[in-house]
């Protein structure tokens, strides 16, 4: 099954992108499909490259960043809801790419499933 | 390298659960159906829970210093999107009626709002 995932929440203060993550691993690794996971609300803090946890927790931009490059997965970040959290291009992890709300849809349409995780 | 998604139709249904203001929620999901309006897609609007408040007629936000997007929901018949539903059970629960609304809608129960999500093809819940 072809999957489009959402995901609404920022890293670390919601649990949900941590369960998105988890959900893309665990569909990847049952030989399903993530075409492309799309970052909205507070969901865009995912993205930024000036993220820096303590080292003995996880990196949840970087676990992004890996997921997507082994298995080619469409990193977006919506433009709209990054500029007002101050998320541009000078400060996003390689990756991501940002664009609008119409690749939400786009995914939407595309996929056999949209999974939306958040509060 | 991307499909062509030209000529495939598919159920869209926005449900609506917070209050407007309080989280950002309720607004950005809105930008999210106006943006979807140009994909000529089946779009539909459920208000449940606090999201029933979203629609509200006289909504006042100059005392939290907030832009007031109500009117946006008025606008939305221009954009052909015109399947609004609040769930009754909401709605009664905080002492509303269809005259508090700002928009026409069809009010259904729980039940049916059920079955609105079971026949839609993409649900995106805000």
């Amino acid at each position: 099954m072809k999957f489009g995932i959402l995901v609404n929440e920022g890293p670390y203060t919601h649990e949900a992108a941590d369960t998105a993550y988890q959900f893309a691993k665990a569909a990847l690794e049952k030989g399903h499909k993530i075409h492309r996971v799309f970052f909205y609300h507070d969901g865009v803090n995912n993205s930024t490259r000036l993220t820096e946890p303590p080292t003995d927790d996880r990196n949840i931009v970087q676990r992004w960043q890996k997921l997507a490059a082994d298995h080619k997965i469409d990193l977006v970040v919506c433009v709209a809801a990054a500029l007002r959290r101050g998320i541009r291009d000078e400060n996003l992890a390689e990756g991501f790419r940002i664009s609008g709300l119409g690749q939400l849809i786009e995914s939407g349409i595309q996929a056999d499933r949209l999974v939306t995780f958040g509060d | 390298m991307e499909e062509d998604t030209s000529g495939t139709v598919k159920k869209f249904l926005y449900v609506n659960r917070k209050a407007p203001y309080g989280t950002i929620y309720a607004l950005e999901s809105l930008e999210v159906v106006l943006i979807a309006a140009a994909f000529d897609q089946d779009v539909s609007l459920a208000f449940l829970d606090d999201g029933v408040y979203q629609i509200m007629k006289g909504q006042l936000t100059k005392g939290i210093d907030v832009k007031n997007f109500s009117p946006t929901y008025r606008a939305l018949e221009g954009y052909d999107i015109e399947k609004l539903y609040v769930e009754k059970e909401s709605m009664d629960e905080r002492g509303l009626t269809t005259d508090d609304f700002c928009v026409e809608v069809k009010v259904i129960s729980k039940a049916e709002m059920a079955a609105l999500m079971t026949s839609s093809d993409v649900v995106l819940s805000f």
